[in-house]
C-alpha cells in the first residue's frame, strides 16, 4: 500500500510525503508515484501520531464502559497510534496473563499499538508488589507501572516498586492522591466547595505525595512518572525536582488545561473526575509548565464511563472524563492558538515525549524518511462543536460536549494504513 | 421562580416577600379553622432520603393546610449508593403528578439535579442536602428574628447574627449566612478552625475562633448555637477537636455566656440539641431562647414557600 500526500505542512513548511510499505518512503516537493493513492492535503499539517501514556480501555472487565475495540476507534480518530492502557481493569492487569491478553486485543483491534500497563501492587491494593519482573518478560514488554486510581501510599512500597523496576527500565507511574487527606472528596476544595457543600480534594493531597515520590526517586536513582499533575504547587515542585536532577516526568490532560472548578457549581457529574477540575489559577500553572518542558506530556486519562454512571445526583456519579477525540483540540486551543507553544513542541508533548517515557518503539519520531509511518494529518483551521453522541468511544461523558474546538482530525495512519480518513474511520 | 433550591435564589425582595406571606399565612393559623383551600388538587411529594421527622412533618402541615394532597415518599434503605435510585424516584413520582416535591438527601446538591436533570416538572423544594443548603429552615430562622429584633420592625437590616459551631457540616450555617446577608444582616461564624470549611472567607460574613471576645465586642441581636453533628465526625475521619468537654468550654452557651449577652439578645438552635455540648439546658429552656418557637414558625413559613412556588408568584429566574 502507498499513499503520496501532497502540499501537506510539516515543521515549517509545505511538502509531499510519500508512504509505502508502513514506513515514510519519500519526503520532499513535488514527488509522484504511480501506483500510490494521492491525497491532497493542502491546508493541512502532518504531525507524528500521537501517544497517549494513560487511557482507560476497560477490557476486560467493564465492557459495558468500553472495549479495546471501541477506545482504540476513539483513539484513531483523535489523531492517535499508540495508546497506554491503564491497569485497573477487571481483572487488574497485574499478572503477564492479563497484560498479554489486553496487548492481543490490540493488536486483533489493529486500530492503534496497544501498550499494557501494569499494575504496581497486586489488585492495586497498595499491599504487596506485582510480578513487575514477568509483565515486563511477557509478550506485552511492559515499561510502565501505574496504580492508577489509586496512590502508592506507603512509602516503602513505594520506595520498593521504582528500585525494583531499575531492573528493566521501567517506570512507576503514580496517581498523587494521599488517601487520607481525600477520604470521601467529590471536587477540589476551596472556595467553590465551600459553597456547594461537597466535600473537598485539596491541593496539597497531590503535592504532598509528589513531594515525597521526587524525594524517593532521587534517594534510589530511579524514573518516576506523575499522572495528571493539577496543582500549581504540583508544577512548583516538578520543576524543582527537575532543576535538583531527579529523574521525574509529569503528564497533565486536556481537561486541567481548559476547564475549572467553577463548572461544579451545576453539580453536572460531567465535570466530577479525580483528580478534581482546579483553580483558574491553577490552570494557568500547568498551561506555563507545559510550555516551559515542566510537564512532559499531555495524556488524556480517557475515562469512559457508561451513561447511568453519570445520570444521577453528583455523589453517587463516577469519576471520569472521555478525552481522545477531543485531546488534540483543546491542546491546540489552550496552548497553540494562545501563542504559549508552537506545533513542534506540541509534537513533543504529545507523541515524542510519551514515546520516550514509555520507551514505545516506531512511536513518536520524526516524519523523516525510514521511519514507521505513523502519523495523523490535522486541520488547524477547522473548527467543530464537540457531538459525544457522534464519538467512537462507547463512552458518553465529554466535559466538553457542546463547546466550539479548533483543529480537526482528518486523517491518521498506522504504519502506512489510513485507520481514518476524512475524519471517519477505515476498517481494516 | 420555579424551585427553592438555595437561599441564594432569593433576592431581597424575593425573600421579604416570603417572609411577609408567611405572616399572613401564621395569622390564619390562629383561627379556628386552620384550613385553607388553596391549593386544592395539587399534589405535594415528600421525599426524604434521610429521617427528620421534625422536618417532614412541618412539611406535611405546611401543605396539608393549603389543602394539598400530600404523599410521604421515605427512600431512606433504598441505595443511594446506586445512583440510580433518585432518578428512578422521580420518574416514579412524576408518574404520579407531583406538583411539588420536597426533596430531603444525604447528598449536596441532589435537589439541584432533581430540578434540572429533567426528571421531574414539579416545583422542587430543597428540604436540605448533605452538607449544602436547608433554605427553609434559614428562612423560618429569620422569620423568628423578625419577629424579635429590632422592635419587632421586620427589618433586618444591620441586625447583628452570631453563628457558633459546627459550620463545616452545616447547612443551616450556609443558608443562614446567606439570606442574612441578602436582608442586609451581619452575620459572625464562631468555631474552630477545623469546623469552619476552607474557602470560607469567600462567604459574605466575618469568622472568629474566640466566642468570648465575639460576644463580648459585637453586643449580637441573636446567637445561633449549632448542633455538633458528631455522626459526621467518627475517628477515622480524624478528630476535630480534641473532646466534648473542650468543646463545650471554648464553643458551648452556658450559663457565664449567657450572662454577657444584652438583655433582648435572643437565643437560637435549629435543633435537635445536643444539651450540654453545644448548649446548656439552662441557655435552652431560658426566657431567651426561641427553639420551641422556631419549630412553629416553620410550618407557616413552608406554606407560604409552596403556596409562592405552586401559585408562580414568586419573582426571580428560574433557580
Ligand atoms: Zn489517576
Amino acid at each position: 500500500m502507498k499513499t503520496l500526500i501532497q502540499n501537506v505542512t510539516v515543521g515549517g513548511g509545505q511538502t509531499d510525503l510519500l508512504l509505502a510499505d508502513g514506513v515514510v518512503a519519500a519526503v520532499g516537493p513535488g514527488l509522484s508515484a504511480d501506483d500510490a493513492t494521492v491525497l491532497d492535503a493542502t491546508g493541512l499539517r502532518a504531525l507524528p501520531g500521537l501517544v497517549d501514556l494513560h487511557t482507560h480501555l476497560r477490557e476486560p472487565g467493564r465492557e459495558d464502559a468500553e472495549t479495546v475495540e471501541s477506545g482504540t476507534r476513539s483513539a484513531a480518530r483523535g489523531g492517535y497510534t499508540s495508546v497506554f492502557a491503564m491497569a485497573n481493569t477487571l481483572p487488574v492487569a497485574d499478572t503477564a496473563g492479563v497484560v498479554e491478553q489486553v496487548q492481543r486485543l490490540g493488536e486483533e483491534a489493529g486500530w492503534v499499538d496497544v501498550r499494557p500497563v501494569g499494575a504496581v501492587t497486586v489488585g492495586l491494593a497498595g499491599q504487596q508488589l506485582a510480578e513487575l519482573g514477568a509483565m515486563a518478560d511477557s509478550r506485552a514488554a511492559v515499561r510502565v507501572f501505574s496504580d492508577d486510581g489509586h496512590c502508592v501510599s506507603d512509602a516503602v512500597l513505594m520506595r520498593r516498586a521504582l528500585e525494583y523496576v531499575k531492573a528493566f527500565d521501567g517506570v512507576i507511574a503514580q496517581h498523587a492522591e494521599e488517601p487520607r487527606l481525600t477520604e470521601g472528596a467529590q471536587m477540589n476544595e476551596g472556595t467553590v466547595s465551600a459553597v456547594l457543600g461537597l466535600r473537598g480534594w485539596p491541593s496539597v493531597a497531590e503535592e504532598a505525595v509528589i513531594a515525597r515520590d521526587v524525594l524517593l526517586a532521587d534517594h534510589v536513582g530511579s524514573r518516576l512518572h506523575v499522572c495528571h499533575l493539577s496543582t500549581r504547587g504540583s508544577v512548583e515542585i516538578v520543576r524543582w525536582a527537575k532543576q535538583r536532577g531527579v529523574q521525574v516526568t509529569a503528564e497533565v490532560t486536556p481537561h486541567h488545561l481548559l476547564l475549572t472548578d467553577e463548572l461544579v457549581r451545576g453539580y453536572d457529574p460531567v465535570y466530577k473526575v479525580n483528580p478534581p477540575l482546579r483553580t483558574q489559577a491553577d490552570v494557568e500553572a500547568v498551561r506555563e509548565g507545559l510550555a516551559d518542558g515542566t510537564i512532559d506530556i499531555v495524556a488524556t486519562d480517557h475515562a469512559p464511563h457508561p451513561v447511568e454512571a453519570k445520570d444521577c445526583e453528583w455523589s453517587a456519579a463516577a469519576m471520569g472524563m472521555t478525552g481522545l477525540e477531543t485531546a488534540l483540540s483543546v491542546v491546540q486551543h489552550t496552548m497553540v492558538d494562545t501563542g504559549l507553544m508552537g506545533w513542534d513542541t506540541l509534537v513533543d508533548r504529545m507523541s515524542s515525549a510519551p514515546a520516550r517515557i514509555g520507551r514505545l518503539a516506531g512511536h513518536g519520531l520524526p516524519l523523516e524518511v525510514g521511519n514507521p509511518a505513523n502519523l495523523v494529518l490535522v486541520d488547524p483551521a477547522a473548527r467543530w462543536t464537540v457531538d459525544p453522541a457522534a464519538m467512537a468511544t462507547a463512552g458518553r461523558n465529554s466535559p466538553f460536549r457542546g463547546m466550539e474546538l479548533p483543529g480537526k482530525v482528518v486523517a491518521t495512519f498506522l504504519r502506512g494504513r489510513p485507520t481514518v480518513l476524512d475524519s471517519e474511520l477505515v476498517t481494516p | 421562580m420555579r424551585h427553592l433550591l438555595s437561599a441564594a435564589d432569593l433576592d431581597r425582595d424575593a425573600a421579604v416577600h416570603v417572609l411577609d406571606v408567611a405572616e399572613e399565612m401564621a395569622a390564619t393559623q390562629r383561627r379556628v379553622v386552620k384550613k385553607l383551600p388553596t391549593l386544592r388538587g395539587r399534589t405535594v411529594v415528600n421525599l426524604f432520603f434521610e429521617d427528620s421527622t421534625r422536618t417532614r412533618t412541618s412539611f406535611e402541615a405546611a401543605a396539608k393546610r393549603l389543602s394539598a394532597d400530600v404523599i410521604n415518599f421515605s427512600a431512606k434503605g433504598s441505595s443511594v449508593s446506586k445512583g440510580e435510585s433518585l432518578k428512578d424516584t422521580a420518574l416514579t413520582l412524576e408518574a404520579m403528578g407531583a406538583d411539588a416535591v420536597v426533596v430531603r438527601h444525604g447528598s449536596s446538591g441532589a435537589p439541584h439535579r432533581l430540578a434540572h436533570a429533567g426528571w421531574t416538572r414539579g416545583a422542587v423544594v430543597n428540604a436540605g442536602d448533605g452538607t449544602h443548603e436547608h433554605p427553609t429552615q434559614a428562612l423560618l430562622d429569620a422569620y423568628t428574628m423578625r419577629r424579635h429584633l429590632r422592635g419587632g420592625t421586620g427589618d433586618l437590616a444591620g441586625a447583628k447574627v452570631v453563628v457558633v459551631g459546627d459550620v463545616l457540616h452545616s447547612r443551616v450555617a450556609r443558608s443562614n449566612v446567606l439570606l442574612l446577608h441578602t436582608l442586609g444582616a451581619h452575620v459572625t461564624l464562631v468555631a474552630p478552625p477545623t469546623l469552619l470549611p476552607v474557602g470560607v472567607e469567600a462567604w459574605p460574613c466575618e469568622t472568629s475562633h474566640d466566642l468570648d471576645a465575639t460576644l463580648l465586642r459585637g453586643e449580637p441581636d441573636a446567637v445561633m448555637m449549632l448542633r455538633v453533628q458528631a455522626e459526621r465526625m467518627d475517628a477515622s475521619k480524624g478528630s476535630f477537636f480534641p473532646s466534648a468537654r473542650e468543646y463545650s468550654r471554648r464553643y458551648g452557651l452556658g450559663r457565664e455566656r449567657l450572662g454577657m449577652l444584652p438583655d433582648d439578645t435572643i437565643v437560637m438552635h435549629p435543633g435537635p440539641m445536643n444539651r450540654g455540648l453545644e448548649i446548656s439546658a439552662e441557655a435552652a429552656d431560658s426566657v431567651r431562647s426561641t427553639i420551641v418557637e422556631q419549630v412553629g414558625n416553620g410550618v407557616a413559613v413552608r406554606m407560604a414557600v409552596l403556596y409562592l412556588l405552586l401559585a408562580g408568584e414568586l419573582p426571580g429566574g428560574d433557580a
